[in-house]
C-alpha cells in the first residue's frame, strides 16, 4: 500500500466543514441584510424559491451519497449571474451565499420536520463550495468581464468556472468523508471524484445554461433548464434504487446459510461490515468496496454444498481442503449468475494461505480474498461477542498466522477496527 | 420499393413529390443567413447519425427533432425545411434502403414546414430577445404539437399501408406514449435557438444543452445494466438454493414464469407484475431452514416433522423482509399455502382475506409441481393438471387465477421441463422492462420516437410495441 495515509479525525473534519459553514452562513445573511447589501429582490427571490424546491427533491445517489443536483444547479446559476434580462446582476457573493442557505434552510425543513434528517455534512459542503464559487467568479471581477463579453467565450468562461467549482466539491467532499471512513485522502478523493463526474458535469452544465439563458430569458430560464436536470436526477435515482435492492437482496439471502443451520447466527452481516471498514482504511476503490462486500456476504454459500453443517458454521476450524472445496463450490454458485465474477474471484481465493513460502506456486492473493479469509477468521473466533478476552485472543491467534495465512497489513488494519468498534461499544 | 403494397408505393411517392416542391419553394425564399443553415443542417446530420448508430434504445436524443425546432426561430420556417430534409443523408443506418432515406427526409421536410408555418401564424418571429419571453411559448408549442403530429401521422400511414393494418392502431400502438416527449423537443429546441444567437453562445450552446441529456442517458443504461445482473444475480442464487430440496431443478423459475402467466391473465398492474415475479422465485426460500432430511424423507411424517415443514414459508418472509421493494411479494410468499376453505398454513386465511399474490403463488405453485417429475411420480400432463385444479377449486384454489392460468397457458403455451440455462422465460423480464422504458418514455420526452421519425426499423421495433402483451413480440425486436 504506497498510498498515503492520512487520516483525519473522525468528527474533527465535519465539525471545521460545518462550522465553517455556519459561520459563512451567518456572515453572509448579515452582511447582505445590512443596509444597500441586498440587490435585485425580485431575483434572489426567483432563485431562492427553485433552489428550496430543489433541496426538497434531494436524493441520494448509488452508494449512498446524497445531492440536491436542482438545488445546486440553481446556487451555482445564482452565483454566474451576470445579467438578468435588461438589468445587470449585481448581487455580491456575499448575497449569493445568504440567498443559498436561506433557501436551504426552507427547502430542508420539510424533511427535518417528518424525521428524515438532513445530511448536515452533505449541506455544509454546498455552502462552502458554493461561497468559493461565487468568491472567486464575482470577487475577483471575472463576474463584469464575462458580462462584457457576450459570446462563445462567455459560455467557455462559465464551463471554467463550473469546473472549478466541481474540484473544490470533490475536495471538501473527500476531506469529510476521509475522516468519517478513517480512508486514506487521496483514496477517497479518486472514489468521490468517480462518483461525481457523471451527476457533477450535469449540474454544472445546468448550472452554466440557466446563468447563460437568464440573460435573455430572465427567470423563465430557471423552470425551462430543469427539465434535462430532472430527468437526469429521474436515472440516477431509479440507479441508486436498484443498487440498494440489489445490496437488500443478497444480504437477505446471505442468510439462508444461517437458516439452513450451515453458519451463526449474524455471521455474514458481520464479516461484510467488518470487511469494508477494513478495506475502506486500506483504500480501496468503491467499485473494488461494493465486490468485496457482496463476496463477503456470499462467502459461506459454498457450505450449502456440505451435506452436515460444520459445527458452529466456523470454516476456520474444517480442514484447510474443505475450506478450499467450499470456497471453490461457493465460487461456482456466483459463476452462475453471469454477472459476479470477479466477486466469485475473490470467494474462490478466500481459503488462499497469503503466502506459501515453500511452495513454487506461490501467487498473490487479491485484497479483497485476503481481508475475508481474515474477517472471517476473526469471526468465527469471536462471534459477536464483546468480550475483549476473546477478541484480544482471535487477534493473537491471526497474529500468530501472519506473514504465511494472513496477510500483515490486513490483520493491523483489523486490528484498529475492532478496537475502535469495541471502544465505541463498550 | 418491392415487398410494399402498391398503395404505400402510390403513397411514398405523392409525399416525396410535395416534399421536392416545398424544398424547391423554401429554397426560392431562403434566408439570408445561410451560413447558420449550413452549421444547422451539420449538426441536424450528426444528430441523425448518432441517433442511428446509437440505436433506438434507451434515451436515445433525437437531436434532430430538436434541430428542426430550434431552426424555426432562428432561420424561420424555409430554414427549417432546408435543414430537415437532410436526415435523409444521416450517416451509417447500416442497411437502411434509399427508398426508406428518401421518405423519411420527405415527411421530415413537410413537418418541419407545417411546424414553421404554425409558428408564424401564432405570431413567433426570427428575432428572439428579451422580450419574447414568455410570448413566444405558444407559437413554439404550437411548432412542436404540429411537428409531431405531422411526423406520426405520415409515419403511421406508410407503416399500416406496409402492415395492413389501420394507422390509428400503428399511432396508439407506438406512437401515443411519445407525445410528451416531443412537447420536450420543442422546448430543447427553443433553448438551443435562444442561446444560439441572442445569448450568443453559437453551436458551443448544443454541447452544453445535451450533457445533462448524456448524463442522464448514461445513468440510465446503468440502471438498465444493474436491473439485468439483479435478475440473474437472483435466478442463479434460487437455483443454488434449490440443489438442497426435492424439488427438480427450475421450479422457482417456473412458478415465476406460470406466476407471471396468471397475473397477465386477470390484468394485474405491470409494477405489480414485477413485483409479483419475484415473490414467484423466492416463494419457497424458506424451505432452507427446513432439515434435508424432512424434505427427502419418503413415506409418511410424524407431527412434529409436519409442523417442521409447515413453517416454511414464515421463514421465507424472515428472509426477504428486508428487502424493501418486495413489499407486496412478502405477503405472497408468506400465505402461498393457505386455501381458500381457511385449511391452509401458516395462518389459515379464508377466501379474500388472502392475499392476492399468494392466491396466484398457490395455483402456480401446484401446476408446476403436477407437471414436473418428481422422485415419487412421473409428470403429469398439463391436461391433467388443470383437470385438478378445476377440481380444487373454491376450495383450495382461488376459481380466478385458476381460470387465469388456463387461459394463459393456451395462449402462451407452457413448457415445463425444458429450462433454458437462464430460466426459462427471459422474455418477462425484457417486458418488465419494455414498461419502465414506456414509463421513462412519458417522462423523458426523448426516445419513443420509434418509427416516428423514420420508418427506419419498422420491421423490429413497431412490432415490438404494437402488442406489448405478447411476449413473442419483444423476441422479435431483440432478433431485429
Amino acid at each position: 500500500m504506497s498510498l498515503a495515509r492520512r487520516h483525519l479525525d473522525d468528527s474533527g473534519t465535519t465539525v471545521v466543514v460545518a462550522a465553517a459553514a455556519a459561520l459563512l452562513g451567518v456572515a453572509s445573511v448579515v452582511i447582505t441584510s445590512s443596509p444597500g447589501g441586498f440587490v435585485a429582490p425580485a431575483v434572489a427571490l426567483s432563485f431562492g424559491v427553485f433552489i428550496a424546491i430543489g433541496e426538497l427533491v434531494r436524493i441520494t445517489l448509488p452508494g449512498g451519497r446524497d445531492a440536491a443536483p436542482i438545488a445546486t444547479a440553481g446556487a451555482l446559476g445564482y452565483a454566474l449571474l451576470t445579467r438578468f434580462q435588461d438589468s445587470g446582476a449585481a448581487q455580491s457573493s456575499m448575497q449569493v451565499v445568504a440567498v443559498v442557505v436561506v433557501a436551504m434552510i426552507v427547502g430542508v425543513a420539510p424533511h427535518a420536520v417528518t424525521g428524515r434528517a438532513p445530511a448536515i455534512d452533505s449541506m455544509a459542503r454546498r455552502i462552502l463550495s458554493i461561497g468559493i464559487t461565487a468568491g472567486f467568479f464575482r470577487g475577483t471581477g471575472l463576474a463584469d468581464r464575462v458580462d462584457r463579453m457576450q459570446d462563445a467565450r462567455t459560455a467557455l468562461v462559465l464551463m471554467g468556472v463550473v469546473v472549478v467549482s466541481l474540484v473544490v466539491d470533490a475536495l471538501l467532499a473527500a476531506a469529510v468523508r476521509a475522516g468519517t471512513d478513517r480512508a486514506p485522502f487521496f483514496a477517497v478523493l479518486r472514489n468521490e471524484a468517480r462518483a461525481q463526474i457523471g451527476i457533477g458535469s450535469a449540474i454544472g452544465a445546468t448550472g452554466a445554461l440557466i446563468a447563460l439563458a437568464a440573460t435573455i430569458m430572465g427567470a423563465w430560464a430557471l423552470p425551462v433548464f430543469v427539465l434535462p436536470l430532472l430527468l437526469t436526477q429521474f436515472s440516477f435515482r431509479r440507479y441508486a434504487a436498484v443498487r440498494e435492492s440489489s445490496l437488500q437482496t443478497i444480504r437477505a439471502l446471505s442468510r439462508v446459510t444461517e437458516l439452513g443451520g450451515y453458519t451463526e447466527s449474524g455471521h455474514s452481516r458481520r464479516v461484510s461490515s467488518l470487511a469494508t471498514a477494513v478495506g475502506r482504511e486500506l483504500g480501496m476503490s468503491d467499485g473494488d468496496l461494493r465486490d468485496l462486500e457482496y463476496a463477503a456476504l456470499m462467502h459461506d454459500i459454498g457450505q450449502l454444498s456440505l451435506s452436515e453443517p460444520i459445527p458452529g458454521g466456523a470454516t476456520v476450524v474444517a480442514a484447510p481442503a474443505e475450506q478450499r472445496r467450499i470456497a471453490e463450490y461457493g465460487a461456482d454458485v456466483i459463476r452462475q449468475t453471469g454477472v459476479l465474477d470477479g466477486v466469485a474471484a475473490i470467494v474462490a481465493q478466500q481459503a488462499e494461505p497469503y503466502r506459501r513460502a515453500h511452495d513454487v506456486h506461490d501467487r498473490d492473493v487479491p485484497l479483497a480474498a485476503r481481508i475475508i479469509k481474515a474477517v472471517n477468521a476473526y469471526d468465527d473466533l469471536v462471534g459477536d461477542s464483546w468480550e475483549t478476552s476473546r477478541r484480544l485472543n482471535a487477534l493473537e491467534r491471526l497474529r500468530l498466522g501472519m506473514a504465511y495465512e494472513y496477510d500483515p497489513v490486513v490483520v493491523e488494519s483489523l486490528t484498529k477496527t475492532v478496537g475502535r468498534a469495541a471502544r465505541f461499544a463498550g | 420499393m418491392r415487398g410494399l403494397p402498391v398503395s404505400a408505393r402510390l403513397y411514398v411517392v405523392i409525399i416525396v413529390a410535395s416534399a421536392c416542391v416545398l424544398i424547391g419553394v423554401s429554397w426560392i425564399h431562403r434566408p439570408t443567413a445561410l451560413v447558420t443553415v449550413a452549421v444547422l443542417i451539420g449538426l441536424h446530420i450528426v444528430g441523425e447519425s448518432l441517433l442511428a448508430r446509437g440505436s433506438r434504445d434507451l434515451l436515445s436524443i433525437s437531436l434532430g427533432s430538436v434541430t428542426t425546432l430550434a431552426a424555426i426561430p432562428m432561420v424561420g420556417t424555409s430554414g427549417a425545411v432546408l435543414v430537415a430534409w437532410t436526415a435523409a443523408f444521416a450517416l451509417e443506418r447500416d442497411h437502411t434502403a434509399p427508398v426508406k432515406r428518401i421518405f423519411n427526409g420527405a415527411q421530415l421536410a413537410l413537418a418541419g414546414g407545417a411546424a414553421g408555418g404554425a409558428y408564424e401564424f401564432l405570431g413567433g418571429t426570427t428575432h428572439l430577445g428579451t422580450d419574447s419571453f414568455p410570448s413566444v411559448l405558444l407559437p413554439i408549442l404550437a411548432a412542436d404539437v404540429v411537428h409531431c403530429a405531422v411526423n406520426g401521422a405520415l409515419v403511421a400511414v406508410v407503416v399500416g399501408l406496409h402492415q395492413r393494418v389501420s394507422p390509428l392502431v400503428v399511432w396508439q400502438g407506438t406512437m401515443a406514449r411519445s407525445v410528451s416527449s416531443y412537447l420536450a423537443y420543442g422546448l430543447f429546441g427553443v433553448l438551443l435557438a435562444v442561446l444560439w444567437i441572442p445569448v450568443g453562445v453559437g453551436p458551443l450552446a448544443a454541447l452544453l444543452l445535451l450533457l445533462p441529456l448524456f448524463v442522464a442517458r448514461w445513468a440510465y443504461a446503468q440502471y438498465a445494466e444493474e436491473q439485468r445482473a439483479y435478475d440473474s444475480t437472483v435466478r442463479a442464487l434460487m437455483a443454488a438454493v434449490e440443489t438442497k430440496d426435492l424439488y427438480t431443478r427450475g421450479h422457482s423459475e417456473r412458478v415465476s414464469s406460470a406466476s407471471v402467466l396468471i397475473a397477465r391473465a386477470i390484468g394485474m398492474r405491470e409494477d405489480r407484475v414485477g413485483s409479483l415475479r419475484y415473490a414467484g422465485m423466492l416463494h419457497d426460500i424458506g424451505k432452507l431452514g427446513v432439515p434435508t432430511r424432512l424434505l427427502q424423507k419418503a413415506g409418511g411424517l410424524t407431527e412434529e416433522e409436519f409442523a417442521a415443514i409447515q413453517r416454511h414459508p414464515e421463514q421465507g418472509l424472515e428472509i426477504v423482509r428486508e428487502i424493501d421493494f418486495l413489499d407486496e411479494a412478502n405477503a405472497g410468499i408468506r400465505h402461498h399455502h393457505e386455501r381458500l376453505d381457511g385449511l391452509g398454513y401458516p395462518m389459515g386465511l379464508r377466501g379474500d382475506d388472502i392475499p392476492e399474490f399468494a392466491r396466484v403463488i398457490a395455483v402456480a405453485d401446484a401446476f408446476d409441481s403436477m407437471t414436473t417429475t418428481r422422485s415419487y411420480r412421473g409428470a403429469r400432463s398439463i391436461e391433467h393438471a388443470i383437470t385438478e385444479l378445476r377440481r380444487c377449486s373454491g376450495t383450495q384454489f382461488d376459481p380466478r387465477m385458476v381460470e387465469a392460468l388456463v387461459r394463459g397457458v393456451a395462449e402462451h403455451g407452457w413448457a415445463p421441463d425444458a429450462p433454458t440455462p437462464n430460466g426459462n422465460q427471459p422474455v418477462a423480464a425484457d417486458e418488465v422492462f419494455d414498461q419502465e422504458l414506456a414509463e421513462l418514455d412519458q417522462l423523458a420526452g426523448i426516445d419513443g420516437i420509434d418509427g416516428i421519425d423514420g420508418i427506419d426499423g419498422i420491421d423490429g421495433i413497431v412490432y415490438a410495441h404494437l402488442d406489448h402483451d405478447d411476449p413473442t413480440a419483444v423476441l422479435v425486436r431483440e432478433q431485429s
